[in-house]
This record gives structure tokens, C-alpha cells and sequence, in this order.
């Protein structure tokens, strides 16, 4: 293993040098090669496939899967989003009937698209921006102090279902953690019913995802701000950088870019899937909905009344929800730094 | 690559002071502070889930509250004891449930997925760059979105309300894919390329030479699915209480009324620690993993 690590430095010196170790391999073909293949036999399609028969057999057990329950389970819920479907008698194509209900005269998913809109816009930033900042300070720390912080700020997202643990702290009673600590302080007179008044459902259920939140894209920016070039620091003090914001905006941020678009990713994605802990901590259906989200809908439609299009029509909207904003959020991050 | 990570470095020396210049100390103090705020706010809960386990009942339900019990004990755990010989499903039952469907589901992630990295990383055939473009898709959004569909299929497989209605979508997952292909990019061409000088073929490149290569990414994998795969309370598909996991049990323990706390409270221990552990065992590996992982323009 040692010898392994010392060939790997050795080789990405050579790279650094500028001497190509590939010279001897085929170049790579780009995603539109395909189309301008020269009709030679050597370059010719059926031939590539043929020799990368091995290829084919490792990624088929992958794909095979992938195919039947990810890229067609898309497929069809697209097309199902367009009928009538109750899974006992075969679907009924009603165009954008489904669609027309869903924002016209479907009361509660206007009130789910709206608390998702707001679960999203608020707990995406705010993860993504605390998970950045929280890696960066933790990059500060070095060996156990440091694994011990990161244990600390990542085991909540972890913890498999123990959020449940928030049941307790924001009980109704004066048992409740959060109801003692504010009643022994004075704060307030009488024990307030968290999760069943309308107006702290949203806000208390933010606060647990946001205590959720910083998983893969905080262990992401951990790992990211360690690859950075120390060299670069040096240089850029010496360029006239004065402090650590600076720093922050000119060396550290455009460093770690490809981080930063993975780690969007995932908050962004994360943030717009928000349905367990509303059902867990503010009941399904929650008081005058203030905890609905679209997937809590979505679950109601697909798993309760058994209104297959209609739910799809559902899981359709959260799809180009969910990909429409992580594409808007990659194009605004290739701007970092620039 | 660094390998800072996990240095056997003092406590005391741990602050890095080399960059002094570009430090203030009110900048380190503020920071410091506010990280301390937000590490208690992350770290109460947990310490809950921890000391809740230990309370008597009594303590439990105690106005004013207390972070830490006053007088701690092992009724909890007599409790769970007592409900687990109860429940007309035995609860081993669950925890066995729990083991093949988290363990299944890991391993044949791990495999499933790196046998397609390799390819996807270090081949080129016609197709890679779209197949993989699809996978990265695939994370922008998440399982619910094919949830209705998914259904449908699995009933189709004939598999719906076997362990398989969990395990098989869950080898597929795009994450693993995508970071064990990241990882894989960074091992040298001429690694492989010797091998194949050698006579090797593709399927023995991969086990002996890529495998051993890439142990923090498998590694990663392993703890990242083993977390979704644990988490999972498998109630789309597993109708039959026989085949149902630990998750599922430990929801309807906690929504099942005040004198049952105690032992809801052992169970969320035991479910938070477990993956913890596994973290903290695991976390220089994963650490290094993700240097890798960054989406490439």
C-alpha cells in the first residue's frame, strides 16, 4: 500500500512536469464523437462496442437496476401524470386533466407547494451556507479535535430515526423540554401546544431539518477544503490579501468549486423532500395543514387514496421542482469567483 | 492527496497558528463562539436521546426538565425487555429483519455499483459519458418522485412484500455510483495498463488491482447505505408484521403513548448509535472519499 501511494505522488509529479503518462492510450471520445465517427473500420461503432464488451458486462448489473427502478419509474410516472389510473382497471388517458385539478382546485397542494417553496428556499440556503461555514471552521481545527467537531454537527443527519427525540422536546405539556425551559424562565405563562398551533408548525419543523441537514455536503466541503493548495494562501498574502473573508472569496471558494456545485446537490435536493419529520412530529394530516408539504400530499394521494395519476401528476411537479432548481442553482455557482 | 486528516496531533497544539497573518483574534474568538452555539444546539437533542435512556419514567415526565437524570437506572431497558417478550411478533424478529435487509442492501450496493464505476472511470465506450449524466441527474431529486411507479413495478416482479422490494431498488442508488466513480478517476492509467500488459483481463483488473485501490470509497459506500438502508422503515412494501425492521418497530413504540417512553427512548439509542459508530470508525475513509467528489465543469 505504501508503494502504491509513493507510485501515485510519482505520478502525478510527471503530470505536473507536463509529460502525458496517457500518450500511448486512445483519446477520448466526447459525448458528441459518436456522430463524427470517420466510417474507418478501426473507428467504427459496432467495433468500439465489440471491444469494450468487458465494459458492458460490469456496468449491466447497475444499469439493468437503475434502468427498471429510476429512469423508468420517471418515465412512467410523466406518462401516468396523464390519466386516470385506481390500479384495478387499466389507466384512462384524460390529457392535462389531472394538472388542471392539481392547481386550480386542489386547495390543500396550493398550501403544500407553498410551505415546500418556503421549507426550500429557506432551509436550502441556509443548510448550504451552514454547511459551508461550519466546514470552514472546523478546517481551522486539527486531528481528534477536529473529528470530534465534525462527529458533533454530522450525527443528527445519521441518527437514523431518533429525530423522534424532538417529540419530546416539543411536547404540548409542561413536560415538554422546550415548555419547562420557558416556563421556568417565565417566558410564557401557560404551556403552548407547539405542533398543533398553526402559526410555529412550519417554523419548529424548519428548525429540525435545518438540525438534520448537514450531511453528505458538509462531510463534502470538509473534505474539499483540505485538498486546497496551502501555496495558494501563502501567494495570496502576499498579493495583498488582509483577512480571512478575503481569503474566503479569492482562494478558498474558487478552489473548491466542484464541491460546492456537488454539495448543492445534495442541500437543494434534500431540501424539497421534506415529508417524514411533518408526519412524525405534526401528524398527517396536520392542523389546518400547516404541515403539508408536496410529499406528504403526494404519500396521501399514492399510498392512501390510491389515485395513481393524480399522484403522479404530483411527483411530476416535485420532479421538475426538484431538477429545475438544482440545474438554475449549478448555473449561478459556475459564477463563483469568476 | 493530504492526509492531515485524523494526525495524531496534540489537543493542545491543535489550532493551526502557521497562517497567523491573515487571522485576527476577535475574527477567532467570534467565530469560535458562534460555533459553540450551533455545536449545542446539534449536540442537546442528541445528549436527550442519550440520557433519556437512563431516566426512570418519573424523570422523564419532569417539570422543570433535566439534561442529565438525577437518578440513573436500567428500567428502560427492563421495559423494552419486558414489551419486546410481549409483542406477538418476537422482536429479534425485527432486529433480523433489520440485519438482512440493511445488510443485503449494503453489500450488493458496494458491489453493484463498483463494478460499474470501474468501467465508467477508466474505459471508453460508446454510451458512458450519457449513462452517467443520467446517474447525476438521478440525484437531483429523490425517491418519492418515483414512489408511485415503484410500486407498480415491484408488484409486476412478483417481489412485493419480500426483503428484495427494499434491497433491489436500493442497489441502484445513484450516490454510490457517482462517488466510487469520482474516486476511481484519481488512481493512475498506468496502473492498469501494466496489468493488462501482464494478460490480466478487465474482470481481474478490477478485483485485484482496482478493489484494493479504492478501500476508503467502498468503504464510504458501505456506511452511507448502511444509514439509508437503516433508516428504512420498509412500510411501501413489507405488508407482513414477520417482515418488517427495527425502524418500523421503534415508530410504533414512540407513537404508542406516554408509559411506553422508556423503552422508546432505549430503542432511539440504540437506533442513533449504531450508524454513529459506524461513522466514527469510518471517518477518515469517508473524509478522503469525498475530496473526490466535486462535480467536474
Amino acid at each position: 500500500m505504501a508503494c502504491q501511494q509513493l507510485r501515485i505522488k510519482g505520478e502525478s509529479i510527471v503530470k505536473d512536469m507536463g509529460i502525458n503518462v496517457n500518450a500511448d492510450r486512445p483519446r477520448r471520445w466526447p459525448l458528441g464523437g459518436i456522430l463524427k465517427l470517420q466510417p474507418t473500420e478501426e473507428w467504427s461503432l459496432i467495433n468500439r462496442i465489440k471491444k469494450n464488451v468487458a465494459s458492458y458486462v460490469l456496468i449491466a448489473p447497475y444499469f439493468i437496476l437503475f434502468f427498471i427502478f429510476t429512469v423508468l419509474p420517471v418515465a412512467m410516472s410523466m406518462t401516468l401524470s396523464f390519466t386516470s389510473f385506481n390500479v384495478l382497471e387499466p389507466p384512462q388517458f384524460i390529457g392535462w386533466g389531472n394538472y388542471i385539478r392539481l392547481f386550480l382546485n386542489d386547495d390543500i397542494f396550493r398550501i403544500a407547494i407553498k410551505n415546500t417553496l418556503i421549507f426550500a428556499v429557506i432551509t436550502g440556503p441556509i443548510s448550504y451556507f451552514m454547511c459551508l461555514l461550519f466546514a470552514w471552521i472546523i478546517n481551522e481545527f486539527k486531528g481528534k479535535l477536529r473529528a470530534f467537531i465534525t462527529l458533533i454537527f454530522y450525527a443528527p443527519s445519521i441518527s437514523g430515526n431518533a429525530y423522534v427525540v424532538w417529540n419530546l422536546i416539543l411536547r404540548g405539556d409542561k413536560y415538554g423540554i422546550l415548555n419547562g425551559i420557558l416556563l421556568q424562565l417565565d417566558l410564557i405563562d401557560d404551556a403552548v401546544i407547539w405542533m398543533k398551533t398553526e402559526k410555529y408548525v412550519l417554523m419548529f419543523l424548519i428548525i429540525v431539518q435545518l438540525w438534520l441537514s448537514l450531511g453528505t455536503g458538509f462531510l463534502t466541503f470538509i473534505a474539499g477544503l483540505q485538498t486546497i493548495d496551502k501555496t495558494l494562501y501563502e501567494a495570496a498574502s502576499i498579493d495583498g490579501i488582509k483577512n480571512r473573508w478575503q481569503e474566503l472569496w479569492y482562494v478558498t471558494l474558487p478552489s473548491m468549486k466542484p464541491q460546492l456545485m456537488f454539495g448543492a446537490v445534495m442541500q437543494i435536493t434534500q431540501s424539497f423532500a421534506v415529508a417524514d419529520i411533518s408526519v412524525q412530529l405534526a401528524g398527517n394530516p396536520s392542523v389546518n395543514y400547516a404541515g403539508t408539504t408536496i410529499v406528504t400530499h403526494l404519500m396521501d394521494y399514492g399510498s392512501i387514496r390510491y389515485e395513481m395519476g393524480y399522484a403522479s401528476a404530483i411527483a411530476t411537479v416535485l420532479f421538475l421542482l426538484m431538477v429545475g432548481s438544482n440545474k438554475l442553482v449549478q448555473k449561478l455557482l459556475r459564477k463563483v469567483g469568476n | 492527496m493530504q492526509r492531515t486528516y485524523g494526525s495524531r496531533k496534540k489537543l493542545l497544539g491543535s489550532l493551526k497558528r502557521h497562517r497567523g497573518l491573515n487571522r485576527s483574534m476577535a475574527g477567532n474568538v467570534t467565530l469560535f463562539i458562534f460555533m459553540g452555539i450551533c455545536g449545542v444546539f446539534m449536540a442537546v437533542p442528541l445528549i436527550f436521546v442519550i440520557s433519556n435512556a437512563f431516566k426512570p419514567l418519573d424523570e422523564l415526565f419532569r417539570y422543570p426538565p433535566r439534561l442529565f437524570p438525577r437518578y440513573p437506572g436500567f428500567d428502560n431497558f427492563a421495559d423494552l425487555k419486558v414489551l419486546m417478550s410481549n409483542s406477538w411478533v418476537p422482536f429479534s424478529r425485527y432486529i433480523l429483519n433489520t440485519v438482512i435487509i440493511t445488510g443485503g442492501g449494503t453489500l450488493g450496493h458496494v458491489i453493484v455499483a463498483s463494478m460499474a464505476a470501474y468501467p465508467l472511470a477508466k474505459h471508453d465506450f460508446p454510451g458512458k459519458n450519457i449513462l452517467f449524466s443520467i446517474v447525476v441527474l438521478s440525484l437531483m431529486f429523490t425517491w418519492q418522485v418515483t414512489q408511485v411507479p415503484n410500486y407498480l413495478i415491484i408488484s409486476k416482479l412478483g417481489i412485493n412484500n419480500t426483503y428484495l422490494a427494499v434491497m433491489l431498488p436500493a442497489f441502484s442508488y445513484g450516490l454510490g455510483l457517482y462517488l466510487m466513480k469520482q474516486f476511481m478517476e484519481q488512481i493512475p492509467d498506468s496502473l492498469i495498463e501494466s496489468a493488462r500488459l501482464d494478460g490480466a483481463s478487465e474482470y481481474r483488473i478490477y478485483l485485484s488491482i482496482i478493489m484494493p485501490n479504492v478501500k476508503p470509497a467502498w468503504l464510504t459506500l458501505a456506511v452511507l447505505q448502511f444509514q439509508t438502508m437503516w433508516g428504512n422503515t420498509g412500510s411501501q412494501f413489507l405488508r407482513d408484521e414477520q417482515l418488517k425492521p427495527l425502524q418500523y418497530a421503534l415508530l410504533q413504540i414512540v407513537n404508542s403513548g406516554p408509559a411506553r417512553q422508556g423503552a422508546a427512548a432505549v430503542v432511539t439509542l440504540i437506533i442513533a448509535a449504531i450508524p454513529i459508530t459506524f461513522f466514527i470508525i469510518c471517518q477518515s475513509s469517508i473524509i478522503e472519499t469525498m475530496t473526490t467528489s466535486g462535480i467536474k465543469e
